[in-house]
């Protein structure tokens, strides 16, 4: 009906890089700082988030002429613990290690403000096809990002990308620090710097347009 | 005395050796965008210490009796003794924290309305904080071990009652406060400074947030000898700790 919002291909692009959750809304940082230690864990932490995005938005999206205002973000926050509850029994029952090892961060997908933005701006006035398009482009974006994130915090910390060593301990002496909790600060605080850094130049104002 | 210092040791561990923020990473949305001036910043510590209170004490009830494997409210419904309904945490969580949410910010409309209009977007945002789920999560991994059958395994050590819960609430409140704020008094020193444009906003933040974290990364073998010091069942270490020791100095088995 009121399809007033960007077309569903814009809308999965957007979510790339335009308007990518993590270095230009700033949302979802829990995530983002927490599980990035090794490649293994951010991925499979975007997979989850990804199937969340997903469903969530695919319900919100048709039920969203059903929406009273006033209850609207408890209505999603209950859509998506729902499915944070399958995504977390399927982890615990196939992947038992990675789920002990994401421990409490599979639940705290719940409170994940990228859902619920995406929730709300995009899902919850669009249709299926917008919504589902959204999810899909927000969610590789966000995929992008921890990605980038665990690269650079593994390959320093660890010496090693996915388990595969790159840098032989005889002539790299691992940094240590960068995959305990301060080298997610840094490295984060400085890929954002360089991600606003790169994109300076083309007259684009580096907006935390998200910050809450 | 072993109840004490359990819950000592909860306190420090969650106020400062394991700050919420700065060793968990959750509640960084807060922390990062209403972390500009102190007062705000109190402001905000002070109204998740609180939420979290009221949701931690919500939760530890729901969990003990009607969630956990084995609680007693749902076998008495059910007649089934090995009822489990913990399936539904998540759920009944943020049901419980958007609830006590709506409960602060009615009672504080109605009673405190200078407070109300000070905290004003901030207040429904809270529903939204990790920092508040991740607490109840917390609570309901010490509270269902005892059935072995908590969501992800759990970690070892003994059953929480409704005291350790709510010490590791307030103190979990009390470490993001304290977080916050040594956070904005520092960013409210950066406005004189001159930070590369790039940086400007959350980057500089995030940056002063890990040397932060390496600050306080600093606490953490206080958890140990803390535990040496107070633990009954170890006397001979006890006594040789004891000074450096402000809190449960004296051990007795």
């Amino acid at each position: 009906m009121a399809n007033d919002g960007p077309a569903p291909l814009e809308r999965f692009l957007n979510g790339i890089l335009p308007e990518n959750p993590v270095y230009r809304q700033l949302l979802g940082m829990c995530p983002t700082l927490a599980v990035t230690g090794n490649m293994k864990a951010a991925m499979t932490m975007s997979a989850a988030v990804m199937f969340v995005m997903i469903c969530a938005n695919l319900i919100t999206s048709s039920i969203r002429h059903l929406l009273k205002p006033h209850l609207r973000i408890l209505v999603f926050v209950l859509t998506i613990a729902t499915f944070v509850t399958i995504a977390d029994r399927v982890l615990a029952a196939y992947l038992y290690q990675m789920s002990k090892e994401l421990g409490p961060y599979i639940p705290l997908i719940i409170v994940n403000c990228i859902i619920i933005c995406r929730c709300e701006v995009c899902a919850s006035r669009q249709g299926l096809g917008a919504a589902a398009f959204d999810a899909v482009g927000q969610s590789i974006g966000f995929a992008l990002a921890l990605a980038s994130i665990a690269t650079v915090r593994e390959i320093l910390g660890a010496g090693t990308w996915f388990g595969i060593t790159l840098l032989s301990e005889s002539w790299w002496p691992v940094w240590g620090i960068m995959v305990l909790p301060p080298g997610a600060f840094i490295t984060l605080g400085f890929l954002l710097g360089g991600v606003n850094w790169l994109s300076m130049p083309r007259g684009k104002k580096s907006a935390g347009c998200g910050v809450r | 005395m072993e109840l004490v210092s359990q819950l000592v040791l909860i306190a420090v561990s969650a106020a400062i050796i394991n700050n919420f923020v700065l060793h968990y990473f959750v509640g960084i949305c807060p922390f990062l965008g209403v972390s500009r001036r102190v007062d705000m910043a109190f402001g905000m510590g002070c109204a998740v210490t609180f939420v979290i209170s009221v949701a931690a004490l919500l939760s530890w009830l729901c969990t003990e009796y009607i969630l956990r494997p084995g609680a007693p409210l749902t076998s008495w419904l059910t007649g089934n003794p090995e009822a489990d309904l913990s399936i539904l945490n998540y759920i009944v969580y943020i049901f419980v924290i958007a609830s006590s949410v709506q409960l602060v910010e009615m009672y504080l409309r109605k009673f405190f309305p200078p407070l109300y209009k000070s905290f004003g977007v901030f207040l429904p945002l809270i529903t939204t904080n990790c920092a508040i789920l991740f607490a109840c999560l917390e609570i309901m991994k010490h509270v269902s071990i005892g059935a072995g059958a908590g969501a992800w395994g759990g970690g070892g050590g003994e059953k929480w009652g409704l005291a350790a819960a709510m010490v590791l609430a307030i103190a979990g409140g009390v470490g993001f406060t304290i977080a916050i704020v040594i956070m904005a008094g520092i960013r409210e020193d950066l406005d004189h400074c001159d930070v590369p444009k790039p940086l400007q906003g959350a980057g500089i933040t995030l940056l002063v947030a890990g040397i932060l974290a390496l600050a306080f990364m600093g606490f953490s073998g206080v958890d140990s000898n803390l535990k040496k010091a107070i633990s009954p069942q170890d006397p001979p270490a006890a006594t040789a700790t004891t000074p450096g020791d402000p809190t449960e100095g004296d051990p007795s088995p």
